[in-house]
């Protein structure tokens, strides 16, 4: 009906109704719940031909702010998809000047060319009433949160019109790190479906892009240092790689949406790829005396293997402009090193025993001290402070294994170090049914502890590891999905504990999501007005 | 030169019996993996001799001795879909055919032998889709009784040809004699719980013909939503909640007849199913006093049950609607529906409770439920449809047609089921271990392909009566946005299994061959997910 009507209809119905709004509550949710929201049935109509974003004039950000003016650009077209689709002249047969709305963003600090960082203020202030909005912030990364609830706030009637009602936002992210993993070695994701994910994330306030980028099985990330890292170990050397430009463009696509990308370049374990482009740098297997032709980890114990990753590093530095690096260290399988009688010849010279857990924290040690000179902070997964006592104080955490994470949190944190919690997120484990209600209903900081070990827990990780994902599947099994961690990152906990009461919530968030192209998946039966129309 | 090899992959036929691989590219295996049939054909016979197509001179043509022509327009649209399907869009790659090189193979014939190829009719239950196909210098020859086996035909040998190293295209000298083990084989679903645009649909029926499934199971209506938009009643999906909406959420009798014709263009037939008497709640809201009126206490609670199988006005409105469906759908058989009877509301309401005492029925409302669908069984049996029912129509004893299939859906007690309904010489159809909207972590595709229809004990006779199987992917988390990569390639075991010789069972092997299928998939614009780790030569495009 919507795309129907004769073309004066739609707005004569917008005055009636403001005239009688009263009688019509129609109040909008907001997806991940801002801390706090105060709306009422009083509503104002909105007008393409009349609706304009502006800088306030206490702004430090103005025209010529690449992030803002870029949101600007893009949240007119998510706020009336009708108007950018061709279906707008109707409203230029209007018998009444339609009234203006203004929404006007003024930020306290300028840093439109920077990136967001883990100490990023993206807390912001949003007041809507007749005419116009308000949004202040101290940081253009709180703006863009703002725009998107903004956005959020915008409904249309069946006639085509577009409302919004007054309301009050005092918003704030509960945890500062809040990201989303995806893994392109075990299946290469073009780089659309990476912009996709993205402008996903963005609608539901992740900001951090963790780029599991190489793995076992491939090793797309196309090296300036070591080219032959992806010609040789990548599924295909043109078409199954990140270009610099590839990773330029993820990387200034994440900035414009407040998203930080950190990559990760997980070793010793999981570099089955690395060696076919790197002779020499994984550990030759032996089986009977003999090198097996097989190959283990990064050899730990030749100055090569330390030269090699330095520069890499150095690489990693200068591409990626993220103060944080994800050094991997899970699931390192001892059995190679075991075989290797150079690697044994080096346990003893060293008196690791036959501990090879020191081994491996003798190489994440080595790694992670050339993380810090180059002023950069490491993330590691939890197998590294599960082996070793020693680690960077500033090292972040950050916890996978499903069993007992409230216990690993308490250690973690009693042992003073920031931890992101990625455990019970895994969502590339899929059953049937409505499985977000799992992930909704985590409570992060339920661990025995202090008030100061809560503090060290930074945020979370929806991980959507490659075993069973490309990019036939990727977005539907994405979305809506990751949008209960979102709101479990953003959210009061107090306001967002009942799953029954975010259900209707997440079901028109997810009807926005498709609005806005979006292929979110169904969280149950039902249908939305606008249905996904891709294949 | 030439070895029988009914059951092992290609890759295996040519390197056992020549130890050599394609001449110039020898230890390239890799381009072997190109050519993996799915499913199985049932006699195969391979070559390492391989010859060159060139899109510029390879054509696909009526055999001289055919009884088909190019009148007919079935054939004729599958020559060119397989065509494009084995070159690509010519019109996108207009520069790479400059480089063009001759082909050995200059010609596929297809060759009907029938009197009758059937270019204007609809494949049946009945239909025989066999084929024998030779691939040979200079020309390799389709051989099939009519068009159905003939496109069965050309979507194995689209299977055949792989691009070598050089981007050219290659056959190998070939001799497939195929059949299918079963002659229904299903998939079914759901617009109802959600809505499935009409795209969807008919990309689904591509997807189907690439694994040679033949019915497309279409539960067209249930509870949620009445998307079938009636031409007798049209109240059915106009009223407010009969459809999700009345104009954007329905299928007009012009989107069914494309489904219906799509459908026939590959070789599927399109059973609609109208379940009833329950699974009916969006039916009340178009068609006054149809649904049962519950009560609460001694009055109506404003709640509706099952169809109300008390009243004539029922078995009227019945009446005239399966006359319309007979003349929409035109495949033989009506899918009735006819599970999960609630009795709840039957019992509470007072006219329900009179009329049961007056039919001595007691206190066994089952006995209704038969006394409802026997009556529907005859109204549809007029319109000289046969009909399919789920299995506690049979169960709860009701006197069925001799031709009447019985769906078996029930995963407990499943092989006594079989057993039970082929032991009363009904023929039966299996879709209970192939719940696909059951999801789970991992492989399960090989839970469907480890299934054997037919391990219940019975006699060869009750065997014969399972005619083949159903996947079922119910719409309760499954719309536009994942019903395909959710469908696709997990619904393909099931088509190998229905297809295939029963001792195809190498779960390995069929590995290696549904990896390069999903592909094959992918490339031709399903979105199919992966099976596992890895990639395809050419990733999924859309999103």
């Amino acid at each position: 009906m919507a795309h129907t009507g004769t073309h004066s209809q739609p707005v004569r119905s917008c005055l009636l109704l403001v005239v009688v709004s009263v009688c019509v509550q129609q109040v909008h949710g907001v997806w991940p719940l801002p801390q706090q929201l105060h709306q009422s049935a009083d509503r104002g109509c909105l007008s393409p031909q009349r609706f304009s974003f502006t800088y306030g004039r206490d702004s430090a950000a103005q025209t010529g702010c690449s992030v803002l003016d870029a949101a600007f650009k893009r949240y007119f077209s998510i706020i009336f998809p009708d108007f950018t689709k061709g279906s707008e002249n109707r409203l230029q047969y209007v018998w009444s000047e339609p009234q203006p709305f203004v929404v006007s963003v003024s930020v306290k600090t300028g840093g439109c060319d920077g990136y967001p960082d883990e100490d990023s203020d993206e807390s912001y202030n949003l007041s809507v009433s007749e005419g116009q909005a308000v949004l202040r912030s101290v940081t253009v990364w709180g703006a863009l949160r703002g725009l998107e609830s903004f956005s959020q706030l915008v409904y249309q009637d069946d006639y085509g019109s577009y409302f919004i009602n007054k309301t009050e936002i005092v918003d704030f992210p509960r945890f500062a790190f809040r990201g989303l993993l995806l893994d392109t070695s075990r299946h290469y994701l073009p780089l659309h479906a990476i912009l996709k994910t993205l402008d996903a994330m963005a609608y539901s306030k992740f900001n951090v892009f963790h780029w599991h980028i190489v793995d076992d099985p491939s090793f797309p990330y196309q090296s300036r240092t070591f080219p032959d890292l992806s010609n040789k170990g990548a599924f295909h050397p043109f078409t199954h790689i990140y270009t610099q430009s590839d990773v330029m463009r993820v990387i200034e696509h994440a900035r414009m949406r407040g998203i930080r990308v950190v990559p990760e370049f997980d070793s010793p374990g999981h570099t089955q790829s690395w060696g076919k482009g790197q002779p020499g740098l994984l550990t030759p297997c032996y089986k009977g005396g003999v090198p097996s032709g097989s190959f283990g980890p990064v050899d730990p114990t030749i100055d090569t293997t330390y030269k090699f990753m330095e520069s890499l590093l150095k690489e990693v530095k200068f591409v990626f402009p993220d103060s944080y690096v994800h050094l991997g260290g899970d699931e390192v399988s001892f059995a190679c090193w075991q075989s290797n009688p150079n690697v044994r010849k080096f346990m003893e010279k060293m008196g690791f025993g036959k501990d090879f857990t020191k081994l491996e924290s003798f190489y994440m040690e080595s790694i992670m001290n050339m993380t810090a000179a180059l002023n950069r902070t490491s993330i590691v997964w939890q197998d590294v402070f599960d082996y070793h006592e020693r680690i960077p104080q500033d090292t972040v955490l950050e916890i996978w294994k499903g069993e007992k994470y409230q216990a690993e949190l308490s250690r973690m944190t009693q042992a003073g170090h920031r931890v992101l919690l990625s455990a019970p997120w895994y969502i590339n484990h899929i059953s049937y049914g409505q499985d977000w209600r799992n992930s909704y209903a985590v409570q992060p900081q339920n661990f025995s502890g202090t008030e100061e070990q809560k503090k060290l827990v930074i945020g979370g990780e929806v991980a959507m590891w490659g075993e069973y994902v490309d990019a036939t599947n990727l977005t539907p099994r994405l979305w809506p999905r990751a949008c209960a961690a979102a709101e479990r990152l953003w959210s009061n906990e107090e306001k967002t504990l009942n799953a029954d009461l975010a259900f209707p919530r997440l079901e028109e968030f997810r009807c926005e999501l498709l609005r806005r192209g979006i292929q979110a998946e169904p969280l149950f039966v039902g249908h939305c007005k606008h249905e996904y129309d891709g294949l | 030169m030439y070895c029988l090899l009914k059951l092992a992959p290609l890759f295996l036929a040519v390197a056992v019996c020549n130890g050599w691989l394609f001449g110039d590219f020898v230890g390239k295996q890799k381009e072997q993996d190109e050519i993996s049939l799915w499913p199985l054909p049932q006699k195969f016979q391979s070559s390492a001799v391989a010859f060159k197509l060139s899109p510029a001179s390879f054509q696909i043509v009526h055999a001289k001795q055919s009884s088909a022509g190019p009148s007919c327009g079935l054939l004729e649209n599958a020559f060119r879909r397989y065509f494009e399907y084995i070159f690509g869009d010519l019109k996108k790659s207009e520069k790479s055919r400059k480089k063009v090189y001759d082909s050995d193979l200059v010609e596929l014939q297809v060759w009907v032998t029938s009197a009758d190829p059937e270019c204007d009719g609809f494949p049946s239950l009945q239909t025989d889709e066999s084929y024998e196909l030779s691939i040979d210098e200079p020309s390799a020859v389709l051989k099939a009784a009519n068009v159905w086996g003939a496109l069965r035909g050309l979507e194995t040998f689209s299977q055949l040809v792989y691009e070598d190293y050089y981007g050219v295209n290659k056959i190998n000298k070939t001799d497939i004699s195929d059949f299918p083990r079963f002659a229904h084989r299903g998939i079914l679903l759901d617009s109802s719980r959600h809505f499935l645009p009409l795209k969807v649909i008919l990309a689904n029926l591509e997807a189907m013909a690439m694994n040679k499934f033949n019915v497309f199971h279409w539960h067209i209506v249930d509870d949620q939503s009445f998307p079938y938009m009636s031409r007798t009643f049209p109240e059915l999906s106009q009223k407010r909640k009969g459809a999700y909406h009345p104009f954007t959420h329905v299928y007009t009798p012009s989107d069914v007849k494309m489904v219906i014709e799509f459908a026939r263009m590959r070789g599927i037939r399109v059973i609609p199913e109208f379940d009833t008497p329950g699974h009916t709640e969006s039916w009340g809201n178009g068609i006054k006093d149809l649904l049962t009126p519950c009560y609460s206490g001694s009055s109506p609670s404003g709640t509706f049950g099952p169809v109300n199988p008390i009243l004539n006005s029922s078995y009227d409105f019945m009446t005239q609607f399966f006359k319309e469906i007979s003349t929409v759908f035109p495949d033989a058989y009506i899918h009735l529906g006819g599970d999960e009877v609630d009795f709840r509301c039957w019992e509470s309401n007072p006219d329900i409770q009179k009329f049961m005492a007056q039919q001595g029925f007691g206190t066994d409302y089952s006995k209704l439920e038969s006394f409802y669908i026997q009556r529907l069984l005859d109204i549809v049996a007029a319109t000289k449809k046969g009909y399919m029912v789920w299995q506690e129509v049979f169960d709860n004893g009701v006197k069925l047609k001799d031709d009447t299939v019985v769906e078996v859906w029930m995963g407990n007690k499943m092989e006594e089921e079989l057993q039970n309904v082929t032991r009363a010489g009904f023929t039966t159809i299996l879709s209970a271990p192939w719940y696909l909207d059951y999801i789970s972590y991992g492989q399960d595709w090989q839970h469907y392909y480890k299934v054997e229809p037919l391990s219940f004990p019975g006699t060869d006779a009750q065997k014969k009566l399972v005619i083949g199987g159903e996947a079922c992917l119910w719409g309760e988390y499954v719309d536009a946005t994942n019903l395909t990569p959710r469908l696709w390639p997990r619904a393909s075991a099931v088509a190998e299994r229905l297809w295939s010789d029963k001792s195809v069972t190498d779960v390995g092997n069929a590995y290696n061959r549904l990896v390069q299928h999903r592909c094959r998939m992918v490339k031709r614009g399903i979105p199919a997910e992966p099976l596992f780790v890895g990639h395809c030569r050419q990733e999924y495009k859309g999103l």
